[in-house]
């Protein structure tokens, strides 16, 4: 393109009219502005369990006599759990592609997997935390498992609230078909499922295997 | 513009590459997280270095996540939502690298173990 040579031609004070700034565009679609403002949120919630990571950080090492994480942790369980999170991430993206191309019976199986899984994960998790309780590790046992339980419990409470939203979501599709504001919650809800997967990457290196390390 | 031309953070590149997308992003994540689960096993590699390493690879599969599940990219649409994550990571960094290293003088200055009962003790 030689939009250059264009412009070097014209007067300076036409060139305004011919570049228009972000403000004579008019304002961005409504698309646009509630993914970025999801955005802001999910940074927000992200900013929220660094505070946890880094309360969990401090007090890994206070165990008050109790258990460590090289007696409690079992690495084949975490692999399980990070494995369905990953495939439903996954399975998440390909849902986000049938809304786009408004496939229904595509949304359909992608959304199911994606709950499958994600419901699978949250099974392992309560599992692991019973019966780590059940051996005597609660979360009054020590500082360190204070902090393992919230950390861990809050990415699962989270968990816990996108399988609900996604049932809510498969309903909205089932009544109101593909409208626009129901494209605009499943594009929240996608993001929200990858940012918890994000967090998940984070949670399973920092507690579990360089936990079993220790 | 065009609504479906627009650039967002996920949802975006819509068409036949999408899917292409998104198994790119599965099998760099499956590549990482089974480095991660071998490296946190092996005696190949040296002990202390291990949480390093540990480290570097959930960075990486991290920023895999980010450019091909939510599709968070330098492109010129993407400016607001890349400087916001910026933004993020640094608010993320200050409070963990600052908890820790507060703590960790915290600790130092306590009197050694055994003369004190500590309720945290390193």
């Amino acid at each position: 393109m030689n939009i250059a040579v264009e412009i070097r031609d014209v007067a300076p004070e036409t060139l305004s009219t011919l570049l228009p700034t972000a403000s004579q565009a008019g304002p961005a679609p409504k698309r646009i502005v509630v993914g970025y403002g999801f955005w802001i949120f999910l940074l927000s919630d992200i900013v929220m369990f660094a505070a946890l990571f880094a309360a969990y950080a401090v007090l890994v090492h206070a165990t008050a006599g109790g258990p460590a994480g090289p007696q409690l942790f079992s690495q084949v369980n975490v692999a399980i759990e990070t494995a369905c999170l990953l495939v439903s991430s996954y399975t998440c993206g390909l849902m986000a592609l049938a809304v786009n191309s408004r496939r229904r019976g595509a949304f359909y199986v992608a959304a199911v997997l994606t709950f499958v899984l994600g419901a699978a994960f949250l099974a392992l998790e309560i599992r692991e935390f019973a019966d780590m309780i059940a051996r005597g590790a609660t979360p009054q046992t020590s500082a360190f498992l204070s902090a393992f339980f919230t950390l861990v419990g809050c990415h699962g409470l989270h968990v816990a609230v996108g399988l609900l939203w996604l049932v809510v979501m498969m309903a909205q599709v089932a009544v109101k078909s593909f409208q626009a504001a129901v494209v605009r919650r499943l594009l929240c809800f996608s993001l929200f499922w990858h940012a918890l997967d994000i967090i998940w990457v984070a949670l399973f290196t920092v507690v579990y295997l360089m936990g079993v390390r220790a | 513009m065009n609504q479906t031309a627009t650039n967002t953070p996920a949802l975006a590149q819509e068409g036949p590459s999408g899917a292409l997308v998104y198994t790119t992003g599965l099998v760099l994540a499956i590549i990482l997280t089974a480095t991660s689960f071998w490296a946190a096993n092996t005696s190949l590699i040296w002990a202390p270095g291990i949480a390093l390493g540990l480290a570097v690879l959930a960075i990486a599969q991290m920023g895999v996540h980010l450019v091909f599940f939510l599709h968070i990219t330098t492109g010129p649409d993407n400016t607001n939502n890349a400087l916001a994550l910026a933004f993020g990571v640094l608010v993320v960094f200050l409070v963990v690298a600052g908890s820790l290293w507060i703590m960790g003088d915290l600790n130092g200055m306590m009197p050694a173990a055994g003369s004190m009962r500590m309720p945290m003790h390193h």
